[in-house]
């Protein structure tokens, strides 16, 4: 079950919107950027609990979380999905996030976890190079990994 | 990596049976083993498929029959399929968007799958997939199809019962005819019953279904119920459900036990060297023997018809 025995065809993301806003079109763009990338997406929908998230995230073990949080709430629910992968022995799924979130958040998010952070405006491109390399990284793949 | 997963998948760890279930669909060599390990713990599922044009239901309605299973409970398994795009290999599985009422509960795995170019309305993996919940003792087990409305036959030979989800208003009751849904129904849901249309589509469907009454040839044949339904609501769910049991004692009665395990294992046993054989077909035409042969027909050596017979003789060595 360790990721240096396995690698895999298709690389799997969960998109999750946690917290209280329902504004979930940024998600769906990210969402469809990376099934064009070739990736799996599971899309969870909206007002999701990070208990919920991490649940979801281990039944389909996905590689990575990409949170989208537009109500101000990252800083509470980001290290919260990070801290609950961490109790479930998941800490192997990377957690990146995006949405309206201050530059000065971005450090103590970082510190708490966080693989990376998007801001609005962030070229679709940038997200999915992220993705595929931390990915790949995961499995010891070079950046000219297939999938 | 066998022993570990194997032991950890029938001790209930949630973990280690979604990375089976991962490695099954990326065809990864350990896979086999591993189920052969969990086949003995299998064999008490029911298998519930549910079938139905894009945007008639399906999920809302698994969303709503987890619930009304869970008030019994018994513990629900699903597995969700959606497509792959053809054109990136990618896809977005967005079915648990309708089951969110489960998220935190730890009697329902929600599993979601990529065609990944089957076609069909399963994946390749739903099979071996039903296998692993199976082991790991879920009581029910729902699949939904990707609802593509045609050519869903798989599912009758993996479900135990199999749902036909229709729709008012969509010209669904020819639809049905076409692609042959008449035949695979074991239950019709009538969904969205709160569209006035519903009573029309009701009588149309049972028109159609005393003219195949009366032509079909078998005598086991059950005419299928028609259940109306409003997966929002959850209106007729009760109903549903009753069908379903319904339909179950009907199996009991036609077929004992041991013959419907006898099934069980063929649509298996099929499905595993359908895979198998796909798999060597596919690497046996991405071989130099391959471009060789081909150079040869190509050249006028050697007939395309022989040609064939070779290839396909290199793939049963
Ligand atoms: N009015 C009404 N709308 C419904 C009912 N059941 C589902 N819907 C709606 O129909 C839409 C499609 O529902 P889904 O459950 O996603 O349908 P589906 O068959 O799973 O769709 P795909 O997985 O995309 O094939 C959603 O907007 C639902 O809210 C119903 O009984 N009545
Ligand atoms: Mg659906």
């Amino acid at each position: 079950m360790r990721s240096d025995t396995y690698a895999p065809t298709t690389y799997r993301i969960l998109i999750g919107k946690p917290g209280l806003d329902g504004h979930d079109r940024g998600a769906k763009v990210v969402a469809r950027a990376l099934r064009d990338a070739g990736f799996e997406v599971i899309y969870s929908g909206l007002h999701q609990t990070p208990e919920a998230l991490v649940q979801t995230a281990i039944q389909e073990d996905v590689d990575g979380i990409g949170l989208s949080i537009l109500s101000g709430a990252h800083n509470t629910l980001m290290p919260r999905v990070v801290e609950l992968l961490r109790d479930e022995g998941a800490d192997d799924i990377f957690v990146f996030g995006g949405g309206i979130i201050p530059d000065d958040d971005i450090p103590q998010l970082k510190a708490a976890g966080v693989a990376e952070i998007f801001t609005p405006g962030t070229a679709t491109s940038t997200i999915i190079d992220f993705v595929r390399g931390t990915c790949d990284k995961k499995y010891g793949r070079s950046d000219s990994g297939d999938p | 990596m066998k022993d570990a997963l194997d032991h950890q998948i029938l001790a209930g760890n949630t973990r280690a049976a979604a990375r089976l279930m991962r490695l099954i669909d990326d065809r990864h060599p350990a896979a086999p083993d591993i189920l052969a390990g969990l086949f003995p713990h299998t064999g008490d599922a029911y298998v519930i498929g549910i079938t139905g044009n894009p945007g008639s239901g399906k999920s809302t309605l698994v969303n709503q029959l987890i619930t009304e299973f869970r008030s019994r409970n018994d513990t629900v398994g699903c597995i969700a399929v959606d497509p792959t795009s053809p054109f990136s290999g990618g896809a977005i599985l967005g079915d648990r968007v309708r089951m969110q009422d489960h998220a935190g509960d730890d009697g329902v795995f929600i599993r979601s799958v990529a065609t990944r170019g089957h076609l069909g309305g399963l994946s390749r993996s739903t099979p071996a997939m039903v296998q692993v919940m199976d082991a790991m003792g879920f009581d029910v087990i729902l699949i939904e199809t990707v609802g593509v409305g045609q050519d869903e036959i798989e599912i009758v030979r993996l479900a135990d019962t199999s749902l036909v989800v229709m729709v008012p208003g969509l010209g669904d009751d020819i639809q049905a005819d076409k692609a042959g849904l008449m035949e695979i129904a074991d239950v019709f849901v009538l969904n969205k019953s709160d569209r006035p249309a519903i009573s029309q589509l009701r009588r149309q469907l049972q028109t159609m279904l005393s003219l195949h009454h009366q032509t079909s040839p078998d005598d086991t044949y059950r005419r299928p119920p028609l259940i109306n339904t409003n997966a929002l609501t959850g209106d007729g769910i009760d109903a549903l459900v009753g069908a379903i049991d319904d339909h179950r004692l009907h199996l009991d009665e036609i077929l004992d036990p041991q013959r419907r395990f006898q099934h069980r294992c063929a649509h298996l046993v099929r499905a595993i060297a359908r895979t198998e054989l796909e798999q060597r077909f596919h690497s046996a035409c991405h071989s130099p023997d391959f471009d060789e042969l081909i150079d040869q027909v190509a050249d006028g050596r050697l007939d395309p018809y022989s040609a064939a017979q070779r290839l396909a003789a290199t793939m049963l060595r």
